[in-house]
């Protein structure tokens, strides 16, 4: 349900081609392996928490496989485990925000094209609107793809980077991933009128609502809203329906507002069965394929495990040390204080 | 017309910087600065509400996007989170944003996005994408201006980490500071007295060559003194420096200091000051508790308790809300309420 189409200007990029095809579905099994395994690493307290985004893996996989990491920039939260794989982001350095190493993880946010995790809910929306008009000011033809949920829908600076994304033409592609739940509250008590898409209608710019569990769907619906913006056309609302299957976080317990029988009805089919029901269906795949696919994902799980458990604190000194690019007195005296006085590490 | 002349308006009209003296309004030299910033820097870019075509509701960006362009001076919406969730975003695209936040009460709006992106996002990002912006607030009171628009947050900002902050006291401070600032790595929240927009002052545009002298960084002496320093920043300092003539009538010697930088304090200049004078009086025109001036005083109390006379004496503004203007100056501390400080700080005996 597309509530404002785009114009038909000859940008829609060719559909998947096989080895493509079969490349998200590697890419959607390690993401759906990393995540299972995660939770499982906080449980045994190998990372003191968690935010799982099991059952988002199309919407994730297909919005970031989109991305050209030449020209593009990413503005994600803090549940966008799938998208930071996709766009081929150094894992380990990555998943230790979740290891409380620090906040933003240790990955280069320039040479990635991934902004550092956001823990404020919709709070780099408007970063990606300034990001996409500073390439407007230089006339390069990189596009800013913004992460959002339905819960963020609520915040005032949504409107705000909606609106000034619009009046500028800016290069934004505002991707919502409408997982049905903000922690606790589900979409009908958060998101006045039913979609996010819809708002896209007020700003005079194209929303499109796709199914988010359906990979092939959600990359060619990025693709072409990447593609308008990066024509000059200005920004596109991508909502993708989709489910949180698993908790909040690790610290969450979804049987205190919805029941089992609530979670198997709304998640409605797993969308990586989907996708290999359809390589099946296709000829495209075969399960030696999906066995392999499964033996990567699970190594590759162990060996970001490693670098995970490998991982030492940082040194103190960068407490201190990161805060400016220009010290001040202050915080010299205070590093010196700290390394006299403290059991530093 | 002599080839100086000539020279001189030739820089002024390629925004090069200007040497020699010249008497400007506070408006006049900031709008300067910028002009200078503008073409020193290919990626500086001004931007807020009405910044544009009308150069500002102070006009301190006036003539700025007629001769540099709309790419590089541009009205935004009117949304303050917008404005500065936007600067984080072109600074993260490596351009230097020169937001303006159009009064200081309006900065609220945008504290999420100040407090929570830009002053961490050097630290978020270990140090990989750096946060030049330099925000331009005017602030402070005394212009009989409706309610929110009036307000003194330096303690809110100094107190944030990641953030630096300044105030100019006189157009020379104006143009000097704002031309530091807007090329700093770091944030610097820029305070702007406007009561003080349009009063005249002798611009020395060589002082920044000179050494010493001309430095952008740390505190001032604005006047010497050997009996009492008064501590104060931005439109408090000409009104300190007034109570120090008055006070000269009657014989008591008033050091005058121009704290300048909010953030980073220069504790060193505080600690000289009143080790000579042995008194100090620090006036803000922010409310009393937990302002900056509690700072100032355990700052002097630590550096200079063995040989002050007094305990640091604090003129303020009054725990209240920002009042109307017909009590505006009952609130901002006034040259009776300062010499009053004064007197309990000289006439103080111990025990």
């Amino acid at each position: 349900m597309d509530t404002l189409p785009l114009p038909d200007d000859g940008n829609a990029a060719p559909p998947p081609t096989p080895d493509q095809l079969r490349e998200l579905y590697t890419l959607m099994a390690a993401v759906r392996h990393l995540d299972v395994s995660a939770v499982a690493w906080q449980r045994q307290g190998i990372i003191p928490g968690y935010a799982p985004e099991l059952g988002q893996e199309a919407a994730q996989v297909g919005s970031g496989y989109a991305v050209d990491v030449s020209r593009d920039f990413v503005f994600p939260t803090y549940r966008e485990m799938g998208v930071a794989r996709a766009m081929g982001v150094d894992m380990v350095a990555y998943m230790s925000t979740h290891k409380a190493t620090w906040h933003g993880g240790l990955y280069d946010p320039a040479a990635s094209r991934l902004a550092p995790i956001q823990a404020v809910v919709a709070g780099s929306v408007l970063h990606a609107v300034g990001w996409a008009h500073g390439q407007t000011l230089e006339q390069n033809d990189g596009v800013a793809l913004a992460y959002l949920g339905d819960g963020a829908s609520s915040q005032g600076d949504v409107h705000e980077a909606m609106n000034f994304a619009a009046v500028m033409k800016a290069p934004v592609v505002f991707f919502v991933q409408n997982n049905g739940w903000a922690i606790s509250v589900p979409t009908e008590r958060q998101v006045a009128g039913g979609s996010v898409a819809a708002r896209a209608a007020g700003y005079g710019i194209p929303g499109l609502q796709v199914d988010g569990n359906d990979v092939v769907a959600v990359l060619e619906a990025t693709r072409r809203a990447m593609a308008h913006c990066r024509s000059g056309n200005g920004p596109v609302v991508v909502e993708a329906m989709t489910y949180r299957r698993g908790p909040h976080s690790t610290s969450d317990d979804p049987g205190r507002y919805r029941s089992l029988d609530e979670e198997r009805s709304g998640a409605g089919e797993d969308p990586l069965r989907r996708l290999r029901q359809r390589l099946l269906d296709g000829g495209i795949a075969d399960d030696a394929f999906f066995a392999a696919a499964q033996a990567a994902a699970e190594a590759e799980e162990a060996s970001i495990r490693e670098g995970i458990e490998a991982l030492g604190p940082r040194p103190g000194t960068e407490m201190f040390d990161l805060v400016f690019q220009e010290t001040t007195p202050a915080l010299h005296h205070q590093a010196a204080s700290w390394r006299e006085e403290s059991e530093h590490v | 017309m002599s080839n100086a002349t000539l020279e001189s308006e030739a820089a002024m009209a390629d925004g090069t910087p200007r040497h020699g003296v010249e008497q400007l309004s506070m408006q006049q030299a900031l709008n300067r600065a910028l002009d200078e910033v503008l073409a020193e820097n290919p990626k500086a870019v001004i931007f807020g509400e009405d910044c544009g075509r009308l150069g500002g509701v102070f006009r301190i960006t006036d003539g700025l996007q007629s001769k540099h362009g709309e790419n590089r001076v541009f009205d935004t919406p009117l949304a303050e989170s917008g404005i500065l969730g936007m600067s984080v975003g072109l600074a993260m695209a490596g351009f230097h944003p020169i937001p303006e936040v159009q009064f200081d009460g309006f900065a609220y709006p945008a504290i999420n996005q100040i407090v929570c992106q830009i002053a961490r996002m050097n630290y978020r990002s270990r140090g990989t994408l750096p946060m030049p912006i330099t925000l331009r607030v005017p602030s402070f009171g005394g212009i009989r201006a409706p309610e929110h628009h009036g307000e003194s947050l330096e303690a809110l900002f100094a107190h944030v980490p990641g953030l630096k902050v300044v105030s100019p006291s006189n157009p020379h401070e104006a143009y000097h500071l704002l031309k530091y600032a807007a090329t700093r790595p770091d944030p610097v929240i820029f305070m702007e007295p406007k009561s003080r927009y349009w009063q005249k002052g002798d611009v020395d545009f060589s002082a920044a060559d000179a050494p010493g002298f001309g430095a952008p960084t740390g505190a001032k002496v604005m006047r010497e003194g050997r009996h009492l320093t008064l501590v104060a920043w931005g439109a408090m300092v000409s009104r300190c420096l007034q109570v120090a003539e008055l006070a000269a009538e009657d014989g008591i010697d008033v050091e005058v200091l121009d704290l300048r930088w909010l953030k980073p304090i220069d504790a060193d200049a505080l600690v000289a000051s009143v080790r000579k004078t042995r008194r100090a009086v620090v006036v803000h025109e922010a409310p009393l508790t937990s302002g900056l001036g509690a700072e100032v005083a355990q700052l002097v109390t630590h550096g200079c308790f063995d040989t002050l006379k007094a305990p640091v004496e604090r003129v303020t503004g009054f725990d209240v809300p920002y009042p109307s203007g017909d009590l505006e100056d009952e609130y901002i501390p006034n040259i009776d309420r300062i010499l009053f400080g004064i007197q309990r700080v000289l006439e103080y005996r111990r025990g």
